[in-house]
Parts: C-alpha cells; structure tokens; sequence
C-alpha cells in the first residue's frame, strides 16, 4: 500500500483522537517530539508502561471501594497517581473522569464513586482500544 | 593538557514515585543533554546523595548539578527532600526544581521560600526543562574566572572534578 496513504491516515487517525476529546494534542505532541533515533519508539512504549501500571492502580481502587468501612484517603491517593499518569500520557477523556471521581472522594459518596470509576474503567479500555489501532497503523506506514 | 572540551555534561538526580513521569522527565532531560540519575523515592535520593557527602568529595566521580522533584511522594515529600537537601552544608548549593500536577500557590510559594529555584507544573514540558541550565550555569560560573586558561570568548575548561557543588 502507497505509503503517502498509510502517513495520511496516521495523521487523520490521530486528529480524530484529538478533535474527539481522546488525547491532549499538546502533551501528545510533546510525547512525539521525544521520539528521536535512539528511541523511536517512546510513544509506544510509554503508553504500554502507563497501561501496565493503570490497569494495577484501577484494580487498587476498585478493591478499595469493595473493603468496609471504605477508606476515601487511600482511594484519593491511588487515584491521584493515577490521574498524574494518565495526564502525562494525554489521557483527556480518561483525565476528565478521573476529576469527577475525585470529587465524589472528597464527598465520600459510596454510590458516585462506583459510578464514575465505571466511567474511569470505561475511557480507559476505549483510550487503549484506539491507541493500539492507531500504533498498529503507525507501524505499518514506517 | 589544556585543550578546550565540549561543555561538560550536567548530571540530574531525578526523584518522582511515578514510574510513567520517571520515565518522561528522564527523556526530557536525556533530550536536552543532561545526564540523568532516576530515583523513585525522596530516601533513595538523599541515600545517593549520601555518597557526596564524603570527606574527600573531590575525589569522588559522582556528581550531581541538579536536583529535580515530585512534591506529592508517599513517606518523605518533595518539599521534605527540599529542606533536608538546604539543611545540609554540603548539600544545599545543589539547585532544586519541584514539580507538581496541582496548582496550589501556598504551596508553590513555600517551595520557593524554602530554596528551590523553579516550580514545574507536571505533565514538565521541554519548554519548562530549557529554564534549567541558567540555574545550573549560576552555580558553576563563579568557578570559571579563577580556572581559564584562555582570555578568548570559547568556552573555558575546567576538569569535571572541580566543579562545585
């Protein structure tokens, strides 16, 4: 396949990230423009490290929820982590609910917790979904 | 013997619990030539740390220009690591930066009472990583005058074991 066309693509695919709320095109942009000879893959990898170490934060934080009486500091703590990472790796959407999460802590709302870390699990599995298509694609342009 | 060298590199401690942000704040500091020394915690800094302080630091191969921190760390904060770091005699000439994902001026102008010279908001940009090298220049150019060899406008040597920290 014409390689021209496979580029377009990347970059179409990567302002529909952008254009949808996905990603922060200046942080993800930043991430791009670390990548150099010695690490041509950092984006990629970065990523994989974030969705390796989030998928451990998500489950601490659903455990914490589970446990009684229910310790809203250590929920806020992990999630503080957790949305540290996701806006370094321009989890927007992802980002966004974790914000909503945080303020039902902060209330120590059982039920609006549960929700919106469904929220949380939800952008998160979306967010990969997308990233894996469109790293696939970045591969195959070269 | 006394030949002019490339600038010699800046080595920086970086302290952040995160591996995610480790692993972006060693690619912003690798990209903009800095060597870097990563740790994951404010007691693993001061414990490397530990090794400068020496009687006979002249001597010793490792230095460290530049200290740069996360605020938020479980056990010992940024902002502890800060003061322990100025409370120290032969510690606190070493430039300190905090970075922080929160945007609390208390707490930014508490840092910056306390001595360290900037205040990152994370995600730290390249742009912000630039704002580095005038505080570590500022650190070691009193050293310069007294060590050129050369009254020309290139850059002075100077061998790696005496610069100051």
């Amino acid at each position: 396949m014409d390689r021209n066309h496979l580029l377009r693509q990347v970059a179409y695919m990567k302002n529909s990230l952008f254009d949808q709320g996905y990603l922060d095109r200046e942080q993800f942009t930043q991430l791009e423009e670390l990548q150099d000879d010695a690490n041509p893959n950092f984006v990629e990898e970065i990523v994989t490290l974030y969705y390796n170490d989030s998928a451990r934060l998500i489950q601490n934080m659903e455990q914490t929820l589970v446990n009684r009486p229910i310790d809203f500091v250590r929920l806020e703590e992990i999630l503080h982590q957790f949305k540290g990472s996701s806006s370094s790796i321009g989890a927007k959407k992802v980002n966004d609910a974790c914000t909503q999460l945080k303020e039902y802590c902060s209330a120590e709302n059982t039920e609006g917790c549960s929700r919106t870390l469904q929220l949380v699990k939800q952008e998160h599995a979306v967010l990969r979904t997308r990233l894996e298509t469109y790293f696939q694609m970045v591969r195959e342009a070269g | 013997m006394a030949a002019v060298e490339a600038q010699p590199q800046f080595h920086v401690l970086a302290v952040d619990d995160s591996l995610i942000d480790r692993k972006l704040i060693e690619k912003l500091l690798k990209t903009s030539s800095y060597q870097v020394t990563s740790v994951d915690s404010a007691c693993k800094a001061l414990e490397f740390l530990g090794l400068l302080n020496e009687e006979d630091q002249r001597n010793s191969d490792i230095k460290v220009h530049l200290i740069i921190t996360d605020y938020s760390m479980p056990g010992m904060t940024g902002y502890d690591l800060l003061r322990k770091i100025k409370e120290s005699p032969s510690l606190k000439d070493i430039p300190v930066v905090i970075m922080s994902s929160e945007n609390i001026p208390s707490r930014i102008n508490r840092c910056l009472e306390e001595g360290a010279e900037e205040f990152f908001l994370k995600p730290v940009q390249l742009s912000d990583v630039s704002k580095l090298k005038p505080h570590l220049m500022k650190e070691n150019s009193k050293e310069i005058p007294s060590r050129c060899s050369s009254s020309g406008p290139q850059q002075c040597f100077w061998p790696a074991s005496s610069i100051c920290i």
